[in-house]
């Protein structure tokens, strides 16, 4: 079970915290102007990679604060964690 | 027999403390101290069950958790029972009562023994071959196949005993307190590391407590000695904390560790009261130190699975611990020296030994020529060929091996014995280390895996690490805990050590035979009964992947995952297949690495503790007045009401029918409530509802229709503007946390620079609803101030409010279609309110419906229940919402997915109303709806969603999802059922008042 370092609350076990998925998918601002074909790119593709990651979790047992993580999902190694918004501190 | 079987030494026995015990329904007797198994030895009994698939007698093998034979049944038919319990772990205490398992009528004469005669028609897979065919009598096999397997029998009455679970954090962790646990949990509490030392045995020291040989001395003194002033000390030191009869069962990442802690188990049952049994620790530790030790390998011959032959180390460590002989006239078989220190502890005591059967030509150590020098026979350079004695062994064959090992040469001699003790050399055990996602790796020289990559922030010590010599123990444990530890004091000036043995072992995984394989037992894994001679057929038959033979043979597959034999598998896969042995690696070793109770699991989990129960305010008032409830969530909602011996039909009948005649009142409280406030507030729900919202005036109310980004409709409920900036949004019962969640995503992730705050305030207010033709009345009696005319309080408006000078909020809004008002007031007055508004309406006959008739009532308007109506593949469209989904706003969320390809489809399924032939005819929520029963396969064209007798309408409605529904009104379509076809017509889903002249109605 992962501990997990929340960027508002400090280190905390993952039973606090939900997994929502692959970071940096940002929403298209022109959905309308959208093809099906690009609109499907964002909503169904999502990366699943054996190795470095970036995902977005929520200390939803907690401050309820969504952030980011970059986890090594071949060991799962918590590599950073940073903030809604910021750059990812690791490539 | 007694008499020669125990010996005064011991001082970990008690033996002015005499316990009784029952096993197989005779009493015996032991001494505290004594675990089952050696109290069993004691009193000269080694056949204690039978094996899983030949019904072999079984004996027990071992001293430890790691015991694949003896387990046993505690307690059987009492509501303590325990099924496939160690009898070497289990302490004896005054009362115990244990029995052997899986044979009948009983474990010296087994019915189904006769599987052993049978056993060459019975080889791996099995079952698998024999059953597969004709495949439609597999439930008459499985009858039988079930009723003869299973080892022991769960309970059937509740478990009586209490167990809790606990957090331990700590910076040092160190599993098992054998030398070199003790020595590194010192290490680190001394150096100021907040520690914790655990072990599974009821004492401290591991095998070194026993260890009374003049062949290894610590600073030339005995080592068991030495080990004692060690355990005196660090049991004085304030950082450090030690649990004994503490198992560490899973070692997950990031140093996350579950260990069960026994508490009671040892003690007399009148001693246990009140008490809780088992404890499940869990640990998150900053560094973990394992020190679990290795566990002695068996040798692999041909019947060498029978009572009375047991692990080396086991028979010295029940003399040397517990004072019990396990034969009177023993033999060693072994491949390395610690044989030889088995020897030594019979010497001492005068116990006869007939002879040491060494496969190794070369023997030089000192104390192999110690053992010589008491004239002990010892064959260099032979192995056992076979075993005789069926419920106890008595003799045994040997003969020489060839140079290579691969064959046996010369004539067989016969020599008797009641006991043989077998060692293979050692085990490291890796299973923790494993479990956390550590890598193994192959030593080639002495044939063993050993920790090599660590995944976290831990180290193996000892010899779970590879080290088996005394001195390379102490040298290493100290340089690597310094390290690990990054200190500089050990805390130990010098350590001197003396052994008499040397590590040289001759390693054959599968020893010779006279015989063919064919015509030998030599078991591998001796619970599920796997031989040499399966594995082999299993890579005849094709299977490579260790895994694959693991399944397909079942070695290793026990309740002790093969700690014996997993080796010897792996060994002979290597040999068979010509690999390497590192190639294979090895079996998932995956927690727990010893059984846990279901009681430990849970803990405090049970009974009203399994799940949160979420009450409304009002709760007392329903349980007063007869309510039957529902669990929504973890809400419990009010379901129906009845009276007299009213059964639920009719009960909701009655305040269906109530409601639309008078008033009825409903408990709403567990309705999800959102407080949003923000100068951004109404943008923010533009851009979450499918509806427009900025136009909304401050004090009226919308309903509103969530969809997931997928287009399909994920919650709905009412939002009512109570300021220019502040709304509260009411959801789904089942959906509200959810909802809180996405709106909190879309918020912070994808629209931070919008001003919005949201609010979870569902536990802060009761919801009271009041509907009916009275229900004006009713409510202008419950709060006299309020205007409640047409005018200025008309339907889906909102207005403060007070009672009794408490604030409250009213809407006017209805899931009924009924006339009808929503009182929202703080939780703690909601009962009080609740009250007030029942005895206002005693005039009329004011009614508490449940959610039963609530879902009724708005399924005769056709308004939809999320999650029951839907199920997330259906859109606004497809509910025939179109009128919700505005066509003007450029964007809100799912809006882009209502014209993908998928979504414009004319025959997706679409919510219509359906009405039976037969008016009293109810369909069946979930049935199947076609169209043309003749066809094969029949097209499945949906399924009734909702479905009930409208007392109001004197008829059966339903809803249902049909494929091209909307188009298909006045349509015949067929509800096919178990014994009858049921004819139904598409019908409109509003049954009841589409043109909503009783909402509107003047009262």
């Amino acid at each position: 079970m992962f501990l997990i370092n929340c960027p508002f609350c400090g280190e905390r076990e993952q039973s606090e915290f939900k997994a929502g998925g692959e970071a940096h998918i940002v929403r298209p601002k022109q959905p309308t102007e959208l093809s099906d074909d690009e609109w499907a790119e964002y909503l169904f593709m999502r990366k699943n990679i054996k190795g470095i990651q970036f995902e977005r979790w929520n200390h939803v047992h907690g401050c309820r604060k969504w952030f980011n993580m970059v986890r090594d999902t071949s060991n799962d190694q918590i590599k950073a964690v940073y903030k809604m918004g910021e750059k990812p501190p690791v490539k | 027999m007694l008499n020669n079987l125990r010996f005064k030494t011991s001082k970990f026995i008690d033996e002015t403390y005499r316990v009784s015990f029952k096993f197989n329904n005779k009493t015996y007797f032991g001494f505290k101290g004594d675990t089952l198994a050696s109290a069993l030895l004691a009193n000269g009994i080694h056949l204690v069950g039978r094996s899983f698939k030949y019904h072999r007698p079984r004996g027990i093998m071992t001293s430890g958790s790691e015991e694949p034979n003896a387990i046993i049944q505690l307690h059987n038919n009492s509501s303590r029972t325990e099924p496939n319990v160690r009898a070497t772990e289990v302490e004896i205490y005054e009362g115990l009562v244990a029995s052997s398992q899986n044979c009948w009528p009983s474990v010296n004469f087994d019915i189904g023994g006769i599987n052993n005669l049978l056993s060459p028609i019975l080889p791996a897979g099995f079952y698998y071959k024999t059953f597969m065919w004709p495949a439609s009598f597999w439930e008459k096999y499985e009858y039988f196949i079930r009723k003869s397997a299973g080892l022991g029998k769960s309970p059937k009455v509740a478990d009586p005993d209490i167990y809790e679970h606990k957090y331990i954090h700590c910076d040092v962790l160190v599993i098992g307190a054998g030398i070199s646990g003790i020595m590194a949990a010192k290490m680190a509490a001394k150096n100021g590391f907040k520690t914790l030392l655990v072990d599974e045995k009821s004492y401290l020291g591991g095998s070194s407590i026993y260890d009374n040989s003049e062949f290894s001395k610590i600073n030339n003194q005995i080592t068991s000695s030495w080990l004692e002033k060690e355990i005196n000390e660090i049991s004085k030191l304030e950082n450090l904390e030690i649990k004994t009869r503490t198992s560490v069962a899973a070692f997950h990442g990031y140093n996350f560790l579950l260990a069960r802690e026994n508490i009671t188990d040892h003690l007399p049952i009148n001693q246990r009261e009140n008490k809780v049994r088992q404890r499940l620790l869990k640990i998150r530790a900053k560094k973990v130190i394992t020190a679990t030790g290795s566990i002695e390998r068996p040798l692999i011959f041909d019947n060498n699975d029978r009572p009375g032959i047991l692990l080396s180390s086991a028979i010295k460590k029940y003399i040397d611990l517990y004072g019990v002989a396990c034969g009177e006239n023993n033999i060693l078989f072994t491949n390395n020296d610690t044989a030889y220190e088995t020897a030594m502890s019979l010497i001492q005591r005068g116990i006869k030994i007939n002879a040491i059967v060494d496969n190794r030509e070369q023997i030089d150590s000192k104390i192999s020529y110690e053992v010589e020098k008491n004239n002990i026979k010892i064959y260099k350079g032979y192995t056992v060929v076979d075993t005789y004695g069926y419920r106890r062994i008595n003799k045994i064959s040997i003969m020489k091996l060839s140079k290579d090992g691969q064959t046996v040469i010369g004539d067989k001699t016969n020599l008797n014995c009641d006991c043989l003790g077998v060692s293979g050399g050692w085990t490291p055990a890796v299973h923790l280390f494993t479990q956390s996602g550590g890598k193994l790796k192959f030593r080639e020289e002495d044939q063993v895996f050993i920790p090599n990559v660590y995944p976290s922030d831990q180290i193996s010590i000892g010899s779970c690490n590879g080290d088996f010599g005394l001195e390379e123990i102490i040298k290493n444990t100290l340089s690597s805990i310094k390290k690990f530890l990054d200190i500089d004091n050990s805390e130990y000036k010098t350590v001197e050590t003396i052994s008499g043995l040397n590590q040289s072992k001759r390693n054959i995984w599968l020893l010779p035979s006279n015989k063919s394989i064919g015509k030998t037992k030599s078991f591998v894994d001796y619970q599920n009964d796997a031989t040499a001679k399966d594995i082999k057929l299993a890579l005849r038959e094709g299977f490579r992947s260790i895994e694959h033979v693991k399944r397909y043979t079942t070695t290793g597959m026990g309740t002790d995952q093969g700690k014996l034999g997993n080796m010897h598998a792996l060994g002979i896969i290597s040999e068979t297949a010509g690999t390497k042995m590192g190639e294979h690696g090895t079996t998932t070793f995956r927690p727990p690495y010893t059984p846990l109770t279901f009681g430990t699991i849970v803990g405090r989990n049970v009974g009203e503790f399994f799940d949160i129960f979420r009450r409304t305010p009002v709760h007392d008032w329903h349980v007063a007045n007869n309510a039957k409830f529902e669990n929504v969530g973890q809400w419990k909602r009010a379901w129906y009401y009845p009276k007299d011996n009213e059964n639920m039909h009719l009960a909701v009948q009655r305040e269906s029918k109530a409601a639309r005649d008078s008033a009825g009142i409903l408990d709403a409280s567990t309705l999800g409530k959102i407080d949003i406030q923000g100068t951004d507030a109404s943008e923010f729900l533009n851009r979450v509802y499918t509806n427009a919202w900025s136009k909304l005036a401050v004090g009226k109310c919308r309903y509103g229709l969530m969809l997931n980004e997928d287009g399909m409709v994920y919650d709905d409920g009412v939002t009512t503007r109570l300021g220019e900036n502040h709304y509260i949004m009411t959801t789904t019962t089942g959906g509200a946390a959810n909802v809180l969640g996405k709106l909190e995503d879309y918020l912070q992730t994808e629209w931070p620079e919008l001003d919005v705050y949201l609010s979870s305030v569902t536990d802060h207010y009761a919801t009271i609803s009041v509907c009916g033709p009275n229900s004006k009345k009713i409510v202008s009696k419950v709060i006299p101030d309020l205007d409640l005319s047409d005018e200025k309080f008309p339907h889906m408006s909102f207005k403060n409010a007070k009672i009794d000078n408490i604030k409250c909020r009213v809407m006017r809004i209805s899931f009924t279609g009924e006339h009808s008002y929503e009182i929202n007031i703080q939780a703690n007055f909601g009962k009080s309110v609740w009250e007030k508004c029942m005895e206002a309406g005693k005039d009329f006959n004011i009614t508490p419906y449940g959610t039963e008739t609530m879902h009724l009532l708005r399924a005769e308007k056709g308004f939809i229940i999320v999650g029951q109506d839907t199920d997330a593949t259906l859109t606004p469209i497809d509910l025939q919402m179109d009128w919700i989904v505005s066509k003007k706003k450029y964007d809100f969320i799912g809006k882009r997915s209502l014209y993908r390809s998928d979504t414009i489809r004319e025959d997706r399924k679409q919510l219509v109303g359906l009405l039976t032939e037969n008016p009293k005819e109810v369909l069946e929520e979930g049935a199947q709806i076609v169209a043309d029963i003749k066809k094969s396969p029949i097209e499945m064209l949906g399924h009734v969603t909702s479905s009930y007798y409208s007392p109001n309408l004197k008829k059966s409605i339903a809803l249902g999802v049909v494929k091209g529904g909307k188009n298909m009104l006045g349509q015949k379509l067929i509800i096919p059922m178990e014994n009858k076809n049921i004819n139904v017509t598409v019908a409109d889903p509003v049954f009841l008042d589409k043109e909503g002249e009783r909402l509107n109605a003047k009262l």
